[in-house]
């Protein structure tokens, strides 16, 4: 009987590690072609010429100048991303909750409701409504950092449900207000440090989605690093490539942070 | 000890779509009280204590606490204390630092803080855990400290609610002996909110029994015991018998014997009269009219369970645990009330 079922389980240990093998040469495979694309000079010798011209700031900005405008587009637009969703999500998805209980669903539907719509979709919805933003807020790439706060959003609700689904905010927070904590005070001091995990995971998540956003920039005639990406693979594949790959390799290590960040509960801290 | 002030509500009604979770509530603490709000689920002993806490407006009526019309003022400017039925610690923060939240928004030093936290924990017998999270302390311990946190800020009431009922039998008497200890030393006026009789009467100076947002009787818990005032109160508080009678003004004749009335009783005719099982006694007797159904030794007491006679109730009776080996079931017997005074109520 054991011996049937330790076979069984040599088996079943088997497949998951040819599984997992698959997998990672399904990933690995474009990402070493990359690599090897990058360090190759015309006569098929390795260099790493590319490389050290990315790496080379000064560079950069000189000889590839959308390319670094992108770069900082991007990021810019990471940021707003980020502020401008967790200011949005974080009180409204706590005041529901404590609150107006029978809005949650609503307010579940409307966040989870631009995963069903294509960006081209919203790009025709938002076109109007940028020319506003441009009217009034002056013509730039960063303003697209509000067509992102809609795209995450799913991305972000979940997260930040899962973080107020594990604790009791009605409690905590009537805790701290019977203790003398006015809302402000709830907010910053009880709801927010029992967020953290919640928080940063989908601020990673607002990350890695608004570096490799290129649709919506693009049919906006936008220049963010996917753009210039883009546009600089027609003219200089390798750097293109190579940018692509660096790129690739940070939203990697940025989900990895995540995941490593959200095994940990926030009060598993060590007391000694 | 002179730190108690009064508290007052007066007729407080709130309703949920529909449900009179309080209809006309009118309650008074004395100044260092403990009163124990006591009713089945639903009766609206939490909305009543939140009314009070100010986390729930209620829809008319006055909250005045040391003469102090506080109907309009937000809970963090009320100054109460309030220890939830829910583990309530801010899970980031160690024990001690929980205690000290409150004296931190009061923008007291560290040092004044660190002094007030240690008395605190200590209060509550937890000197050697102030470093532990919320995480790392049992339910009780969590209790604990959620008692010191809420009294760590000297508050002019103290509210309860059900704080003890997700810990197990044993904590739970220890606890609550505890906080009756530690609320007489404050001497804090407490609203205590629970669903278990036995806790209320344990630590309480007055129990209030509620009743569909009403409350129903307020008083010690002695004369709550042996003075019920209706039927509602008698059968929530402690066990009691529904045996025919007869009534005759001031004494009612029940199970062949005469015992005096209590006030509000129905006085005349054919009635329901409410015995507790202590005040009956049940005897051997070969020509009596009553039968054994069961009987069941429960430790400190002992019941049997008898039958009058044909067609009646089967009543519980109280008896000495040594003698409940006597009584087996088909044994003939006679109940008889001892004569303590007993609520009766129209028969119907
Ligand atoms: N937020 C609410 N929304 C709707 N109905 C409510 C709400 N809070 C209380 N109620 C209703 O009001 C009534 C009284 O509730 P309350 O919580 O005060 O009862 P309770 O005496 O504390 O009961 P329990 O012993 O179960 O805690 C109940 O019928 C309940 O359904
Ligand atoms: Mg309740």
């Amino acid at each position: 009987m054991s011996g049937i079922r330790a076979t069984r389980r040599r088996r079943q240990s088997v497949l998951r590690w040819v599984v997992v093998t698959l997998c990672m040469l399904f990933f690995a495979a474009p990402l070493a072609g990359m690599l090897d694309f990058t360090t190759k000079d015309a006569q098929g010798n390795r260099t790493g010429a590319t490389w050290a011209k990315l790496v080379d700031v000064q560079g950069v900005s000189r000889d590839y100048p959308d390319l670094a405008a992108g770069f900082t587009a991007s990021v810019g637009l990471a940021v707003l991303t980020v502020v401008v969703m967790l200011v949005l999500l974080v009180p409204t998805m706590t005041w529901v909750r404590l609150r107006l209980p029978g809005l949650s669903r609503t307010v579940e539907f409307l966040c989870l409701l631009p995963l069903t719509v294509p960006a081209i979709v919203l790009v025709v919805g938002l076109t109007p409504v940028y020319s506003w933003v441009t009217y009034f807020l002056g013509e730039s790439t960063i303003w697209l950092g509000f067509a992102y706060v809609i795209l995450v959003l799913p991305y972000a609700y979940r997260s930040l449900d899962v973080g107020l689904r594990a604790i009791d905010v009605k409690t905590l927070s009537e805790a701290g207000r019977s203790l003398g904590a006015g809302w402000g005070t709830v907010m910053v001091r009880v709801v927010l440090p029992n967020l953290r995990t919640a928080v940063l995971s989908a601020a990673f998540l607002a990350v890695a989605l608004t570096l490799g956003e290129f649709t919506i920039a693009n049919l906006f005639s936008r220049t963010n690093l996917q753009v210039a990406m883009f546009f600089l693979g027609k003219s200089d594949a390798q750097v293109s490539v190579a940018v692509g790959l660096a790129s690739l390799v940070f939203a990697f290590l940025v989900l990895f942070a995540l995941s490593f960040v959200g095994g940990r509960s926030p009060s598993r801290k060590e007391t000694s | 000890m002179s730190r108690g002030v009064a508290v007052q509500l007066t007729d407080l009604r709130r309703t949920y779509s529909g449900v009179n979770a309080l209809d006309g509530l009118t309650l008074h603490l004395e100044p260092g009280e403990l009163v124990a709000l006591l009713g089945p689920s639903g009766c609206g002993k939490t909305t009543a204590l939140r009314c009070l806490a100010g986390l729930e407006d209620p829809d008319s009526g006055r909250v005045e606490v040391g003469g102090k019309d506080l109907t309009r003022v937000p809970t963090n400017k009320r100054d109460m204390g309030m220890v939830f039925q829910a583990y309530s610690l801010f899970p980031h923060l160690t024990a001690r630092q929980n205690v000290e939240f409150g004296l931190q928004l009061r923008k007291q030093g560290g040092e004044q803080r660190r002094r007030r936290s240690t008395e605190m924990l200590e209060l509550v017998g937890l000197s050697a855990h102030v470093d532990k999270y919320a995480h790392q302390l049992s339910g009780g311990q969590q209790q604990r400290v959620a008692l010191a946190r809420a009294l760590a800020i000297e508050p002019q009431v103290l509210l309860l609610d059900e704080p003890l009922s997700a810990l197990d039998a044993k904590v739970r008497t220890q606890l609550r002996d505890e906080i009756r200890r530690i609320q007489l030393e404050v001497g804090t006026t407490t609203l205590f909110v629970t669903h278990d009789q036995e806790e209320a009467l344990a630590i309480a100076d007055r129990v209030g029994v509620m009743r569909s947002g009403r409350l129903l009787q307020l008083a010690a818990p002695q004369e709550l015991y042996s003075r019920p005032a209706d039927d509602f109160v008698a059968d929530f508080v402690g066990l009691t018998n529904r045996v025919m009678g007869t009534s005759h003004g001031m004494t009612v004749q029940v199970l062949g014997a005469d015992v005096p009335l209590l006030p509000g009783s129905a006085s005349e005719g054919p009635v329901t009269v409410l015995i507790r099982p202590e005040h009956l006694t049940v005897t051997q007797d070969a020509a009596g009219a009553a039968v054994v159904i069961s009987s069941s030794f429960l430790g400190a007491q002992g019941r049997v369970v008898v039958s009058p006679g044909e067609n009646l109730h089967p009543v519980l009776v109280q008896v000495p645990s040594a003698v409940v080996a006597d009584f087996s079931p088909g044994d003939r017997v006679t109940v008889r009330p001892v004569g303590a005074p007993a609520l009766a109520i129209a028969a119907g």
